[in-house]
């Protein structure tokens, strides 16, 4: 085994110089896509649970097909096609930004819809025979408890949701997988560049995790 | 926007159009290209799944064991590690820093360092999976395996394993086609699959539509593919007057 690494190399310039601009916009591409993601994944898991088929129907193909396309063939799809339709060339950020919400909203919306549908019937028809109407409804009585129930599998998402960042690698966007990248090979440490990459993503995902499975635990005891 | 879907029966190097849209003696059209690369994702796929499914197998059944608690937890921890970086993140270590390190994986071709990436990521979430289809199960048939006087090993083998397999198979359905798409991450190193092609050939052809759309649907059909043979497997590994409901272990 030929252990001769050097990390001396990464001192605070270094960092704040290549990884912090990455893991800035890791992060920011985890928050929006995860705002923008649940935002439009509650709208397709609404369509999907209108019982209209004409609601239906697309929101299906839409989650669906979002499903079964690898997330990297979706960047590189967004990337293309986005310039075509608006006419003028974007960045790989922006586009990165676009093409997560849109992808996430597939699969936030399923987490969506598992949780809506975990809410008791009786719930919605106590809220009918309250005279609420359909949005009164959704606000006031099934959501708040959905969302309650779904916030650890919403939380687990977005820990994968930050993981699956990296791959804007697919269209050189700047993300934290990068910053490291660049940092190793301005000084010829490549390998100890992708070690502490490992190293911080694993920080930060199992971090999270181990959160996520706090709270768990805790909403478990309440219910 | 007009269509194109000549550029798929051109010659990769000269672009003209062949005939058959294969090319002959040598030659390779796009549609050659894309095939062959539909190959290379559909083997770093299955051995992947090869590999992930042994050692998930295996670690996901030594999570379980009773009174080894060194055994179980470092069961947890390869499950961590495993599931806690990027995929990417991985196949970039085992590209570029494992045969860097380890001097004896420096012969190694890329894509056998891909399929062990790959594998060992998804054997953390079948370990994962088959963990729980094991406690799945209600208590009393470890019990009762123990009463006949079966050793741990035959316990496994004969009552709890058999029932546990047939309830991960939906989850394993689509950690299979999981698979299919984590694979297209491998283009980052280089290897000749699907997402590699659609990059190299867009950037070549400028027919990117055509080219996305192709390799798209050849996805879609890998993954409906590996549905409906899963499909099969459940319905002929089924045991008649045993419904597993949900996962729940039912009865």
């Amino acid at each position: 085994m030929n252990l001769n690494l050097d990390f001396s190399f990464y001192n605070w310039d270094l960092i704040s110089n290549f990884v912090l601009k990455g893991l800035y916009f890791s992060v920011m591409l985890t928050v929006v896509a995860t705002v923008g993601g649940i935002f439009f994944g509650t709208i397709l898991a609404l369509m999907r649970l209108s019982g209209k088929k004409w609601l239906d129907t697309p929101a299906t193909i839409y989650v669906n097909g979002m499903r079964s396309i690898p997330l990297v063939m979706v960047i590189l799809w967004f990337f293309l096609l986005v310039p075509l339709l608006i006419g003028r060339p974007i960045g790989a950020e922006v586009s990165a930004v676009v093409t997560f919400i849109a992808f996430e909203a597939a699969y936030f919306s399923e987490i969506m819809r598992a949780g809506i549908q975990s809410i008791p019937r009786g719930q919605v028809f106590a809220g009918q025979a309250l005279g609420m109407s359909y949005g009164q409804n959704m606000k006031l009585v099934v959501l708040p408890q959905a969302f309650r129930n779904m916030l650890p599998v919403l939380l687990t998402q977005t820990i994968i949701l930050f993981q699956d960042t990296s791959l804007v690698y697919a269209i050189g966007a700047y993300d934290m997988l990068k910053g490291f990248e660049v940092a190793g090979k301005n000084f010829g440490r490549p390998i100890e560049a992708y070690l502490a990459a490992a190293v911080v993503y694993f920080v930060m995902c199992y971090a999270l995790s181990w959160l996520v499975k706090r709270l768990h635990k805790k909403i478990a005891i309440i219910r | 926007m007009s269509w194109d879907w000549q550029v798929f029966c051109e010659d990769t190097i000269e672009r003209q159009p062949v005939e058959s849209c294969f090319g002959k003696g040598g030659d390779i059209t796009y549609l050659d290209w894309m095939l062959s690369a539909w190959g290379w994702t559909v083997s770093v796929s299955l051995l992947a799944l090869l590999l992930a499914l042994v050692l998930g197998i295996l670690i996901g059944t030594l999570r379980t064991l009773p009174d080894r608690p060194m055994v179980v937890r470092l069961g947890n921890a390869w499950v961590e590690l495993f599931r806690n970086i990027p995929l990417l993140v991985q196949i970039f270590l085992w590209y570029h820093v494992v045969p860097t390190m380890f001097p004896v994986m420096r012969g190694v071709p890329g894509f056998v360092l891909v399929v062990f990436a790959l594998g060992f990521f998804t054997s953390a979430r079948i370990a994962e999976q088959v963990r729980s289809g094991i406690q799945a199960l209600p208590r009393g048939q470890r019990y009762a395996g123990m009463a006949m006087g079966f050793t741990t090993f035959q316990y496994y083998r004969y009552v709890l394993l058999p029932m546990a397999f047939r309830i991960i198979i939906p989850p394993l359905t689509s950690e299979t086609m999981n698979i299919f798409k984590n694979s297209s991450v491998a283009f980052a190193v280089s290897v000749s699959e699907l997402t590699m092609f659609a990059m190299q050939a867009q950037e070549e052809t400028s027919r990117g539509v055509e080219v996305y759309l192709a390799v798209t649907g050849l996805y879609i059909i890998s993954a409906f593919a590996i549905n409906r043979i899963m499909a099969f497997i459940e319905k002929r590994v089924r045991i008649p007057g045993f419904v597993v409901a949900g996962g729940a272990g039912g009865h």
